[in-house]
C-alpha cells in the first residue's frame, strides 16, 4: 500500500507491504541506515527516530502507521552543509560513544530530552535516556555529552536572544 | 616551532564524525546488487534426535530460492567447526557441522537454512520448515552434568571434555592451616550482548571462484583461515572484510556456523547472501561467557596471611567447543592467585558439556572468574580472622620490589606496584570515616557496605608460544604515500576501542605529520598483511607495538634518504621537531613529505636504497602484560526492598603508559558497567529442560543509564617492559576488577545478617530474603 511521509524535510512516497516496519522502511527503502536494529523488542533504542516530535522506536512501529508524519532521523540532524548538530558535537567532544551502534538512537533520544528539558540534572538525564541501551560506555560519558550539549545549546539560545 | 607531542593527550576520536552522523557502514548497511536473504531454522529442543525435516512447504513458498539442511551441507563436503587448543588427545571434541546433522544439542542450534528474495519472506519460510524431533533427556545443571547425569554426547561416555591440573603443592598441608575455609562460588553465565548482533554478507564471484565475506568479527584474518577449511575454498580465494563492528566483547572472536552457511549458499547460488542475526538468535545461538562453579579450600594464618589455595573449577562448556571454549577456564586457573604471594596452590579445571549454547570469550574471558574468586577469598579470610579487608590484602600482596614475579602457576608478572594503587584509591575516600558512618547507619536500620578489589589481570595476548594455537603476534604496515601522508594497515580489528585515533597519535609523534594526514585501515584481509585481531586487550599492546616496529624501519629509511638529500653522513642525521636534519643544523632538515617524494620519484636516490617508503613488521611479545589496580565500591542495600544502590565507585587502574587518557577512561567505564552488571543483575537462565528463559532483552537484564552512577577514576602508571610502547592494555580491566568489589560491598552491608557469601547476581529478591530470613 502507498505511504507518504516527510523524512528529514523531504517528502517520500512509496508502495510498501503493510507489515513493513518503519525502521526497515527508512533503512531499506530510503537508504537511511543511521537508525539501527538492536533488539526488535523496543528495549535497546538503537532505532530511535523522531516522529511528529516524539522519540519513537522505529522497530516497533509499522511504516504505514507513519502515514503523513514528519520524521527526523540522525541523517537529518546536521546542517545541510554538514555542520554537526550541537548534540552530535557533544557526543564527539565528551567521548560519548565507542562502537557507535547505539549512538544514532542515543542522540535522537537526547534531542527529545533536551527539547523538553533544556537543563536536565544528572538524574533527569539518566531517567530520560533509560529507553536506550549502550554496552560500551557505561553511560558515564553519555551523561557528560548530554550535559555538554545542554550547556552549549542554551548558550546558543542565549546568543540568539541577544 | 616545537611540534606538540600527541601521545598522552586527550585527542578527540577520529572515528566519531561518521558514527554520530549515521554514515558509518555496519554489515547490515551493506547492499549488494542481487542480494538474497538467509534465515535459519533453530532447534527448539535442548537435546533431540532429528527424525525428519520436511522442507517442501518452504520450497513452494513464493520468493524462496533455496533450502538446505545439515545433511545437504555434509554430503556437499562442508567441514566441521574449529576449536583452537593444546590439549591434544586430552580434549573430547564433538564434531559440529554448520547445520546440525541427525541430532541437536542445544536450543538455538542451527538445523536448516532458507534463502529468499527478502528478509521478511526468509522469516516466513523458516516457519514453514517442519522438523520432527525425538526428544532426548537434557542435562542443564553444571554440577549434575559433572556428576554424571544424562550425556550430552553419548559417544564419549562422559560429560567431562577435559581435565587441566595445576599442582604446585609444597610445604605444609592445608589441614594444618590455622584458619580453614571452604566456599563454593558460582560465576554465572552471561550474554555478551554487543548492541550490534552478528551478521554476514557472503558474495561469491563464480568467474574468479573467489568469495568475499563481510562479517561482524574481531578476527577477520583468523576467520578467513578457518572458514576456508570449512567451506573447501582455498584461503587465497577467500577475502574477509569486517566493516564497522558494533561491539564485540569476545562474542565476535569466533568462527560461527552462519559464516559458513551463508558462504556455502552464496557459492551454490552465485548470489550475495545476507544473514542478519535477530536478537533472539543472538541470545540463543551465539556464545555466552563465564559459566563456572568454583570450589575453593583456603588455608590462612590467624593474622590473615593466605597460605593455601586449593581450587576445583567446573566450566560449563555448553554442548560444543567454539574457537576458544576449552582454553578460557585455564586462564582462570593461571590467574587464581591474583595479586598475592600465596605459598601453596592446587588447581584442577574440568570442562563439562551441558545441553546449552557453548561458552567462550566474553570481556575478561577467564580472568574475571579468577579475580572474583581470589578477591572474595580475601574478604572471607578477613571475616574469619577479624583482620580488616584492606589489611588482609596488604599482608598478602606481592611486594613492589619482587617484579618480575614468577607465580606458582608459572606466569611471570611483568611489572607492578599493588600497594601504591591501593594507597591511591584509599586517598580518594575516607575509609575510617565510612566505617564509623556504616556503624551509625546500621543502628538506624540502614545497611551500607564497602567492597575492595585489588586485582591483577593478564592481557596483551600473546606471546604465540603461550596461546592456545599460536597466533600471539600482530602485524602492521606503515606506508608513507608520495605526498607525505601516511597509510597504516593494522592486523587488529577495532570495534569501539579507538585505535584509528591512538595509532594516529603515535604516528604523528614518530613521523612528524598531523593526524589529519594519517589513516588507519583495518579489517580487510584483501588489503593488509596477515593479522590476528582484537581481543585479550591486545590491540595497542601488541598491534600498536607492531606498528612501532614498522615505524622504526620507516624512520631508518627516511634517515638514509635525508642524508642523501643533505649530502651528509646518515649517522649525523637526527629526527627533531618533525624533520630529519644534520645534528646542529636541523633548520635545514627534511620533512617526511619531502623525503617521501624523493623516495617515490626514485630518480635521484642512490642504487643501494630501494625506492618507496613503506615497512611491514610482525611483533612477537616476549610475555603477556599484567595490568592491575584497586577498585572500591560503596553500596546501600534497602532493607524494605533488597535493592542495591551503588552510591560511589572509585577505580584506580594501572594499564602502563597511556596513549589517550580519554579513551583509556572510556574503556574503564564500559568495563565497569559490565562487571557491575554481572554482580547485580545479569545472568543467563535456562529451565530444567534447557529452554532459554532469557532469550530477549525483555528478559535479560542490562543496565540502563539509571542503574549506574558516574565513576571516579584515577591511575597509576607502571610501564611494561614487554613492548616498545610500555602499554599494558585496558579493554578488560574494568570488567575484571569490578565484580568482586560490588559483591564484597553487598556482603559487607549485610554483615549484621551473618552472611559469608552470596552468589551473583545480587538481585533484590535474593537479598530481601536474606534480610528477612525468608
Amino acid at each position: 500500500m502507498k505511504v507518504t511521509m516527510t523524512v528529514n524535510g523531504e517528502q517520500e512516497s512509496n508502495d510498501i507491504e503493510p507489515r513493513l516496519l518503519l525502521v526497515h522502511y527508512l533503512r531499506e527503502n530510503l537508504g537511511l541506515t543511521g537508525a539501527h536494529l538492536g533488539c526488535e523488542t523496543s528495549q535497546c533504542g538503537a532505532c530511535t527516530v523522531i516522529v511528529n516530535g516524539d522519540s519513537v522506536k522505529a522497530c516497533t512501529m509499522l511504516a504505514v502507521q507513519a502515514e503523513g508524519a514528519e520524521i527526523l532521523t540522525i541523517e537529518g540532524l546536521a546542517a545541510k552543509d554538514g555542520t554537526l548538530h550541537p548534540i552530535q558535537t557533544a557526543y564527539w567532544e565528551e567521548h560519548g560513544l565507542q562502537c557507535g551502534y547505539c549512538t544514532p538512537g542515543m542522540i535522537m533520544s537526547t534531542y527529545q530530552l533536551l527539547e523538553r528539558n533544556p537543563n536536565p540534572s544528572e538524574a533527569e538525564i539518566r531517567e530520560g535516556l533509560q529507553g536506550n541501551l549502550c554496552r560500551c560506555t557505561g553511560y558515564h560519558n553519555i551523561v557528560k555529552s548530554v550535559q555538554y550539549a545542554a550547556e552549549h545549546m542554551s548558550k546558543e539560545t542565549a546568543a540568539v536572544a541577544d | 616551532m616545537v611540534l606538540p607531542k600527541l601521545v598522552g593527550e586527550r585527542i578527540k576520536r577520529r572515528e566519531d564524525p561518521r558514527l554520530v552522523s549515521g554514515t558509518s557502514t555496519y554489515v547490515d548497511d551493506i547492499k549488494l546488487h542481487g542480494a538474497v536473504y538467509c534465515g535459519i531454522v533453530r532447534s527448539i529442543y535442548a537435546h533431540a534426535k532429528i527424525k525428519s525435516i520436511d522442507t517442501e512447504a518452504a520450497r513452494q513458498f513464493p520468493g524462496v530460492i533455496a533450502v538446505v539442511t545439515g545433511a545437504d551441507l555434509k554430503s556437499g563436503g562442508a567441514g566441521t567447526m574449529p576449536v583452537a587448543h593444546r590439549f591434544g588427545e586430552g580434549l573430547k571434541v564433538p564434531l559440529r557441522y554448520p547445520l546440525a546433522v541427525d541430532e541437536v544439542h542445544f536450543v538455538g542450534e542451527a538445523v536448516a537454512a532458507v534463502v529468499a528474495t527478502d528478509r521478511y519472506v526468509a522469516r516466513d519460510a523458516v516457519d514453514l520448515i517442519e522438523i520432527e524431533y525425538e526428544p532426548l533427556s537434557a542435562v542443564v545443571d553444571l554440577d549434575a552434568a559433572y556428576a554424571g547425569g544424562s550425556l550430552v554426547h553419548e559417544q564419549f561416555g562422559t560429560n567431562v571434555a577435559f581435565e587441566w591440573v595445576l599442582n604446585n603443592e609444597i610445604g605444609t598441608g592445608i589441614e594444618n592451616a590455622e584458619v580453614q575455609i571452604s566456599q563454593r562460588f558460582e560465576n554465572q553465565r552471561l550474554a555478551p550482548v554487543p548492541m550490534e548482533t552478528r551478521g554476514v554478507v557472503a558474495d561469491y564471484d563464480k568467474g574468479k571462484k573467489s568469495l568475499t565475506l563481510y562479517t561482524s568479527t574481531q578476527i577477520p584474518h583468523l576467520l578467513r583461515t578457518f572458514l576456508s577449511g570449512i567451506i573447501g575454498l582455498p584461503e587465497h580465494h577467500v577475502r574477509v572484510v569486517a566493516p564497522e563492528v558494533g561491539g564485540g566483547f569476545g562474542m565476535k572472536l569466533n568462527v560461527y556456523t552462519e559464516e559458513a552457511i551463508a558462504s556455502l549458499l552464496s557459492m551454490q547460488l552465485g548470489k550475495p547472501v545476507k544473514w542478519i542475526e535477530s536478537r533472539g538468535e543472538n541470545m540463543a545461538g551465539s556464545i555466552h561467557g563465564r559459566g563456572q562453579v568454583q570450589y575453593a579450600d583456603i588455608g590462612a594464618t590467624k593474622e590473615g596471611k593466605i597460605t593455601h589455595l586449593h581450587v576445583h573449577i567446573l566450566q560449563d562448556l555448553g554442548a560444543f567447543h567454539q574457537l576458544l571454549t576449552p582454553i578460557i577456564p585455564t586462564l582462570t586457573g593461571l590467574m587464581v592467585t591474583g595479586s598475592y604471594d600465596i605459598a601453596n596452590l592446587q588447581c584442577t579445571v574440568h570442562g563439562v558439556f551441558t545441553n546449552k549454547v557453548p561458552t567462550d570469550a566474553y570481556r575478561g574471558a577467564g580472568r574475571p572468574e579468577a579475580t572474583y574468586l581470589i578477591e572474595r577469598v580475601c574478604d572471607l579470610v578477613a571475616r574469619a580472622t577479624g583482620v580488616d579487608v584492606v589489611e588482609v590484602r596488604r599482608r598478602n600482596f606481592i611486594a613492589a620490589a619482587a617484579f618480575p614475579f614468577t607465580t606458582l602457576a608459572g606466569l611471570s608478572y611483568d611489572s607492578g606496584d599493588y600497594p601504591t594503587a591501593l594507597d591511591k584509591a584509599l586517598s580518594h575516600i575516607d575509609y575510617a570515616g565510612f566505617r564509623a558512618e556504616q556503624k551509625a547507619a546500621r543502628a538506624r536500620g540502614k545497611y551500607l557496605g564497602i567492597g575492595f578489589s585489588t586485582y591483577v589481570e593478564v592481557c596483551g595476548m600473546g606471546p604465540s608460544a603461550a596461546m592456545p594455537a599460536g597466533f600471539g603476534w600482530e602485524s602492521a604496515t606503515v606506508r608513507v604515500d608520495p605526498t607525505g601522508n601516511v597509510t597504516v594497515t593494522t592486523g587488529i580489528k577495532p570495534n569501539g576501542q579507538g585505535q584509528e585515533t591512538t595509532f594516529a597519535q603515535i604516528i604523528a609523534d614518530e613521523l612528524g605529520v598531523g593526524v589529519d594526514n594519517i589513516v588507519i585501515n583495518h579489517g580487510d584481509t584483501g588489503s593488509s598483511p596477515y593479522g590476528v585481531g582484537t581481543f585479550g586487550s591486545r590491540g595497542t599492546a601488541v598491534g600498536g607495538a607492531a606498528m612501532m616496529l614498522a615505524i622504526g624501519k620507516v624512520q631508518e629509511k627516511a634517515r638514509q634518504i635525508a642524508a642523501h638529500m643533505l649530502e651528509a653522513d646518515p649517522a649525523d642525521i637526527v629526527f627533531e621537531d618533525g624533520k630529519w636534519g644534520v645534528k646542529g643544523a636541523t633548520e635545514t632538515g627534511k620533512s617526511l613529505a619531502e623525503i617521501a617524494w624523493i623516495a617515490y620519484t626514485g630518480d635521484t636516490i642512490p642504487a643501494e636504497i630501494e625506492p618507496g617508503l613503506e615497512a611491514t613488521s610482525f611483533f612477537e611479545p616476549s610475555n603477556f602484560t599484567y595490568p592491575f589496580g584497586t577498585h572500591i565500591a560503596f553500596v546501600e542495600v534497602d532493607a524494605d526492598t533488597g535493592d542495591v544502590a551503588l552510591l560511589r565507585y572509585v577505580a584506580v587502574d594501572d594499564c602502563g603508559r597511556i596513549i589517550n587518557p580519554m579513551i583509556v577512561d572510556g574503556q574503564v567505564h564500559g568495563g565497569l558497567a559490565q562487571g557491575i552488571a554481572q554482580a547485580l543483575v545479569e545472568g543467563v537462565e535456562y529451565d530444567e529442560h534447557g529452554q532459554l528463559i532469557t532469550g530477549s532483552l525483555m528478559d535479560y537484564a542490562l543496565f540502563t543509564a539509571r542503574g549506574l552512577p558516574s565513576f571516579e577514576l584515577d591511575h597509576t602508571v607502571t610501564p611494561t617492559p614487554v613492548n616498545p610502547l610500555g602499554v599494558k592494555g585496558v579493554g578488560e580491566a574494568g570488567t575484571i576488577g569490578s565484580t568482586p568489589a560490588i559483591v564484597n560491598a553487598v556482603v559487607d552491608a549485610l554483615a549484621p545478617f551473618d552472611v559469608a557469601h552470596i552468589d551473583m547476581p545480587l538481585r533484590s529478591e535474593k537479598l530481601w530474603r536474606i534480610m528477612h530470613g525468608k
